[in-house]
C-alpha cells in the first residue's frame, strides 16, 4: 500500500510517498495558495492513504481529505524511522521552532515551542539575509568566513534588523554581522533544547537544519553532537506518510502500551 | 438593539461610534464558539440571553436601581468581598476586561508590555466603551499585582477608584494587614451608601455569597462525570456572567442548569464522548469575552473538565463560615475566608500547586493545560514551580503564553494537537 504524507509549512510543502521505503519526495514553496500547490503536488502522483501535518494541515485536510497530526508527533515519528536510536527531535522551521523528547520506545514525552513570534526561526535568518543582500543559501558560508566577533542582542526580528542597520552604518563587515546573527538564534534555540533536558541522539530537522553554521553552533553550545538527516525538511512528511500507514487511531493505541512500558 | 437601549447608552457618555462596532462584533464570535455547539443544556438559554443583551437589560436594571439610590460598585477581583457590599445594600457587578477590542485604545497611554487583562480593562473606560463602568459610582481596584496597581492610579484621572491592599505573604502580620484592609473597606461602603452596614445584614449577605459559591461547586460537581454533561465553554460562560449578574438570578439559574446537567449524568448522558481527554486549565484568569483557549481546546478534540482560576475554583472553593456574632467578628471571617484564595501574588503560594494535583485529580483529568496571559508575570514564574510539581506526580503538562488577539492561534492549535496526541487515551 503506497501512503503519502504531506508536510504543510509556512515556508515550504513536502510530499513524501511510501511504500514499504521512501518512494517518492518532492519539495515546493507554499507561497500564497498552499491548497493549490498540495492539489497540483498529489495529483501527480498515487497513493491510498494521506496523512497531513504542518502548519496548513487543517486547511489542506478539510478541503482534500486525509488525516491530520501535529508537526510535533510527525517529526518525532519520521526521526526514529530515519535514526532508531533518536531521543531528541529539533525542528525549526519557517516560523516555529520545537524540540520534543522521546520515551525510549520513540513516543512524544514532552516539547517546548517558542512563543508567538518568528524570532528563533528559519524567517528570521531568511529576513536577516535579505538585509545583508546574501542568498539564504550563502549566509551559513559567509558567517563562517568571519574574522571577527559583534554582537546582536536583540532576537525580535524587526528589532534585530535595525540592529543590523546600525552595525552596517558603523561599517561593520557582512560576514561578522552574519556571525552574530546566527550566534544570537543559535543561542535561543540551545537555550530552548536545555530546557527540555536533551537526551541523544539529537537529530536536527527542518529547513534550518540546511545552515551548517547553525548546526555547528548550536552543537557546540550544547555540547552534544547533532545529527543532521540528508533531507532535513522531508523528516515531517516522512513521518506523516508512516502515520498514514499505521492509521492515526492505531498510532494511539500504541502510545498508550509505550508509555505504560516506559513508565514501568 | 432598542432604541430604549441606545438612548441609555447615550446618557452614560457611551461612544455609540466604537461601541457599535463592538456590539456588531461579539454576535458572530459567539455564534462561532457558542451556538455552534452540539447537545448543548437547555439551561444555557438563559445565559445565551445574556450576552444576546450583554449591554442592555442588567445595565438597565442597574441604572434604575441607581436612580433610586442604591450605588453600584465595579470590582475587577476575587478579592474583593461582595458581602460587605451586599451588606450596605449596593450591588456589586464584576466588570468585563476579555477582549482584543479593547486593547488598542488603552496602549494610547498604557505601555504595550502590558498584560492583556489590565489593558482590556483600562480600555473600556478610556474609549467610554462599557456601560458598566459608566453607570457604577465606585470602581474597586487590589494590588494582586503591580500592573494593575499602576494602572488604577491612571484609571482614577477618569472615574472614582478605591483600592484595598492585598498582602503578598500568607503570614499571621500579613493576615493581620488584610483584615484591617477589611474593615477599611466596609468603613468606604457606609460611607459611599450613607447605610451602616448591621452584623444582621451582614450574615444575610453572607449566606447570599456563599449560596451563589454553593451553586457554582455543585456545577463544577458535575463536570466530574465521565462522560462530561457539559461543555468547558458553557461552563466558562455560567462562571463568568455570574461575576455581573444578580446574585440571587444567578443563584437560581446556575442550580437550574444543575438540575438539568444531574439528570443527564444520572441517564449517563455526556456532551462529549466519554474517551474525551479530559483537561483541566489553571493560571492567569479569563475575563468575559474571554473564551480563546477553551474554544481552541474544545474544537481539537479535548473536554475542559475544570478552570483552577479566578474564573473558576478560586472564586467558590472557600465559604465564610455562617456563625453569624458580631460585625467585627463577622468581617474577621470574611477576611480569612479571602485569605485563603491562592493567587500567585503570594509568595510562597504552594497551596496553589496542592490545590492543582488536587483538582487534576478530582476531576480525573489526562492532563493540565497551564494559562498564562502575556505579560502576567507572577502566574509566567509560579509555572515553573506547577511543572515540577506535575512532574512529579505524572501529570502531563502544556504551558501556555497568549494574548487576547488571534494571530498566534495557529501555533496553539499546533501545541494543543501535538498535547492531545500525548495524553489521548
Amino acid at each position: 500500500m503506497i501512503c503519502a504524507g504531506l508536510d504543510v509549512g509556512s515556508r515550504t510543502i513536502v510530499l513524501v510517498t511510501m511504500d514499504g521505503s521512501i518512494v517518492d519526495s518532492a519539495i515546493l514553496e507554499t507561497g500564497v495558495n498552499p491548497l493549490r500547490r498540495c492539489q497540483e503536488l498529489l495529483a501527480a502522483r498515487s497513493y491510498q492513504r494521506l496523512v497531513v501535518t504542518g502548519y496548513g494541515r487543517h486547511l489542506v485536510s478539510s478541503a482534500i481529505g486525509g488525516e491530520t497530526v501535529s508537526e510535533i508527533r510527525a517529526y518525532a515519528v519520521g526521526a526514529r524511522y530515519l535514526y532508531p536510536d533518536c531521543r531528541t527531535v529539533l525542528d525549526v522551521g519557517g516560523q516555529d521552532s520545537k524540540v520534543t523528547l522521546l520515551f525510549p520506545e520513540g513516543e512524544v514525552l514532552k516539547f517546548e515551542m517558542n512563543d508567538r513570534c518568528a524570532a528563533g526561526s528559519g524567517k528570521f535568518l531568511e529576513v536577516m539575509a535579505k538585509t545583508l543582500e546574501v542568498d539564504i543559501g550563502n549566509l551559513s558560508a559567509l558567517a563562517l568566513s568571519a574574522s571577527r566577533v559583534v554582537q546582536i542582542n536583540s532576537l525580535c526580528t524587526v528589532f534585530a534588523e535595525s540592529e543590523v542597520v546600525s552595525l552596517i552604518s558603523r561599517g561593520v563587515e557582512s560576514s561578522a554581522i552574519a556571525m552574530a546573527l546566527h550566534e544570537a538564534i543559535a543561542a535561543r534555540i540551545a537555550g530552548m533544547v536545555r530546557r527540555i533536558g536533551p537526551k541523544e541522539k539529537v537529530v536536527f530537522a527542518g529547513g534550518a537544519a540546511l545552515n551548517k553554521c547553525l548546526c555547528q553552533l548550536i552543537s557546540e553550545k550544547l555540547g552534544i553532537e547533532i545529527t543532521v538527516p540528508p533531507e532535513p525538511q522531508s523528516v515531517g512528511a516522512i513521518g506523516a506518510a508512516l502515520i498514514a500507514k499505521s492509521g492515526v487511531r492505531l498510532q494511539h493505541a500504541a502510545i498508550e502500551e509505550t508509555k505504560t512500558e516506559a513508565i514501568k | 438593539m432598542t432604541t430604549d437601549n441606545r438612548q441609555m447608552w447615550a446618557e452614560l457618555g457611551i461612544d455609540l461610534k466604537k461601541h457599535d462596532m463592538l456590539m456588531n462584533a461579539l454576535p458572530p464570535i459567539y455564534k462561532e464558539i457558542y451556538l455552534s455547539q452540539k447537545n448543548r443544556p437547555q439551561g444555557m438559554g438563559f445565559f445565551d440571553f445574556v450576552v444576546g443583551d450583554i449591554h442592555g437589560i442588567r445595565v438597565q436594571e442597574l441604572r434604575q436601581d441607581a436612580k433610586n439610590g442604591t450605588i453600584v460598585v465595579a470590582t475587577y477581583c476575587v478579592f474583593v468581598p461582595d458581602e460587605i457590599v451586599l451588606a450596605a445594600d449596593a450591588i456589586p457587578v464584576g466588570l468585563c476586561a476579555g477582549t482584543q477590542f479593547s486593547v488598542p485604545i488603552a496602549e494610547e497611554v498604557l505601555p504595550r508590555n502590558t498584560c492583556a487583562l489590565i489593558k482590556s480593562s483600562f480600555g473600556f473606560k478610556l474609549g467610554r466603551i462599557c456601560p458598566y463602568v459608566q453607570t457604577s459610582h465606585l470602581i474597586v481596584g487590589e494590588t494582586t499585582c503591580d500592573g494593575k496597581k499602576k494602572m488604577f492610579e491612571i484609571l482614577a484621572e477618569y472615574h472614582p477608584v478605591y483600592i484595598m491592599e492585598v498582602p503578598n505573604k500568607k503570614t499571621q502580620r500579613s493576615r493581620d494587614l488584610w483584615r484591617g484592609e477589611v474593615l477599611a473597606f466596609k468603613e468606604v461602603i457606609e460611607k459611599k451608601t450613607g447605610n451602616k452596614i448591621t452584623a444582621d445584614r451582614l450574615i444575610k449577605s453572607t449566606r447570599l455569597v456563599n449560596d451563589r459559591r454553593r451553586a457554582l461547586q455543585r456545577l463544577y460537581n458535575t463536570r466530574k462525570a465521565n462522560p462530561v454533561p457539559i461543555s468547558g465553554k458553557d461552563a466558562l460562560l455560567a462562571t463568568q456572567v455570574s461575576f455581573y449578574d444578580d446574585v440571587s438570578r444567578c443563584i437560581k439559574q446556575v442550580n437550574a442548569l444543575c438540575d438539568e446537567v444531574e439528570k443527564r449524568i444520572a441517564n449517563g448522558e455526556g456532551v462529549f464522548p466519554a474517551k474525551t481527554p479530559r483537561v483541566l486549565i489553571s493560571g492567569s484568569p479569563m475575563a468575559i469575552p474571554n473564551w480563546k483557549l477553551h474554544h481552541i481546546l474544545e474544537t481539537a478534540g479535548a473536554a475542559v473538565v475544570c478552570e483552577e482560576s479566578c474564573i473558576g475554583t478560586r472564586m467558590f472553593s472557600d465559604l465564610v463560615p455562617e456563625k453569624g456574632g458580631t460585625v467585627e467578628e463577622q468581617l474577621k471571617a470574611i477576611a480569612d475566608r479571602y485569605m485563603q484564595i491562592h493567587c500567585a501574588c503570594f509568595t510562597p503560594n504552594d497551596e496553589r500547586l496542592d490545590d492543582i494535583v488536587r483538582l487534576a485529580r478530582e476531576y480525573k483529568v489526562d492532563g493540565v493545560v497551564h494559562y498564562n496571559l502575556q505579560f502576567c508575570h507572577t502566574y509566567a514564574n509560579e509555572a515553573v514551580k506547577v511543572e515540577k510539581a506535575l512532574a512529579k506526580e505524572g501529570i502531563p503538562l502544556l504551558r501556555v503564553e497568549t494574548d487576547y488577539s488571534d494571530e498566534d492561534a495557529g501555533q496553539l492549535r499546533t501545541r494543543v494537537d501535538a498535547f492531545l496526541e500525548m495524553i489521548r487515551r
